[in-house]
């Protein structure tokens, strides 16, 4: 019985949506494939390829996974925790500049 | 089984409403079901595995001296006599967003009941995984013929081939167990056990198309995680 008032609760979308996406995502792939074939190099390359993924990333989850039209319970549980990796990200980068620079000055300077 | 007690209860929009379900001593996802919910926790995780993966990747080519071998020549591929650079990687791409594009379509038409359309959606999803699960043994047994191991490898910083090997491995094994589940769920769905309500194997819960979402997540979250792949790996 529960199951089925649940169902009448699932509203599908049009089909043109899907294909709007699906044809976005195959535009941004071509679009973040031609950064390396031009090769460009330094932060235009790196801003290029984060703005691309990060427009993929979003697509695919707001509207291939329902996010868009889900509730915000749900979806505040699964973004916050993205905070944690940000932070572990911001930590780590500090560590490798340790560690390289560490190296940088013991095996080529020679301390 | 969550049953989200909702007669004569007002669902809020909003953040209002966020704190309204988290704090009325109810089902916190209302109205979602429980399979669902428990996938996006089991991805969440997920998430983080991956994440740590990426990290360590960071930290590993961030701190070497030597420098890194550039991905878009040891993935380039020689055909017709142009050496064109990633071609391998960004077909497989193509591939793998053609077949989350299959898998949204089919849990569109799971839930409007399209039994045929939705199962042969479902099957398309699985040969697309099945062409990226092949290519990219292509491509490993190509780079390990190159003499690319997890210790050493020709073209620069010997750290390169355990990141590589681990990263796209673990995605590999999601992407094969992906297919696996398609197949079975591409049977199911042919079958008719999600219009007849027929229980799984592991389960006493009744077959619904709600499973197809279900599965249709972890196929786009295979997709997702390859485009993180895709950015800092092989374009970076």
């Amino acid at each position: 019985m529960s199951e089925t008032q649940k169902q009448e609760q699932t509203t599908t979308h049009k089909i043109g949506i899907y294909l709007w996406i699906w044809g976005l995502l195959f535009v941004l792939s071509f679009f973040s494939y031609m950064v390396d074939w031009y090769q460009f190099q330094g932060l235009l390359r790196w801003s290029l390829i984060l703005i691309f993924m990060f427009l993929k990333a979003g697509l695919i989850m707001a509207f291939f996974m329902h996010l868009f039209w889900e509730r915000y319970a749900l979806v505040n549980v699964l973004l916050w925790p993205m905070t944690a990796i940000a932070c572990f990200i911001f930590l780590m980068v500090a560590e490798f500049e340790y560690t390289f620079f560490t190296r940088l000055f013991y095996f080529v300077a020679g301390g | 089984m969550s049953d989200p007690k909702i007669e004569g209860y007002e669902f809020k929009p909003g953040f209002r409403g966020m704190a309204q379900d988290t704090g009325s001593d109810q089902t916190m996802f209302k109205g979602v079901h429980w399979g669902k919910a428990m996938m996006w926790i089991f991805l969440l995780s997920d998430t983080f595995i991956f994440s740590c993966f990426l990290i360590s990747y960071m930290k590993g080519r961030g701190s070497t001296l030597i420098d890194w071998p550039n991905p878009s020549e040891v993935f380039g591929l020689h055909v017709f006599g142009v050496d064109v650079p990633l071609l391998l990687i960004a077909i497989m791409t193509f591939v793998l967003i053609t077949s989350s594009g299959t898998m949204a379509l089919a849990v569109k038409y799971g839930y409007e009941k399209n039994r045929k359309m939705c199962g042969w959606l479902i099957l398309a999803t699985a040969i697309g995984g099945l062409t990226f699960v092949g290519m990219q043994a292509f491509e490993w047994s190509k780079l390990i013929h190159e003499g690319v191991r997890p210790w050493e490898n020709p073209f620069g910083s010997p750290q390169f081939g355990s990141f590589f090997f681990m990263i796209t491995g673990f995605h590999g094994t999601h992407v094969s167990i992906g297919v696996i589940f398609l197949f079975i769920y591409a049977y199911k769905t042919f079958k008719g056990h999600y219009d007849e309500g027929k229980k799984g194997w592991f389960t006493s819960m009744k077959g619904d198309y709600v499973e197809i979402e279900i599965l249709g997540l972890y196929w786009h979250f295979v997709d997702l995680v390859w485009v993180f792949i895709f950015a800092f790996f092989y374009l970076w």
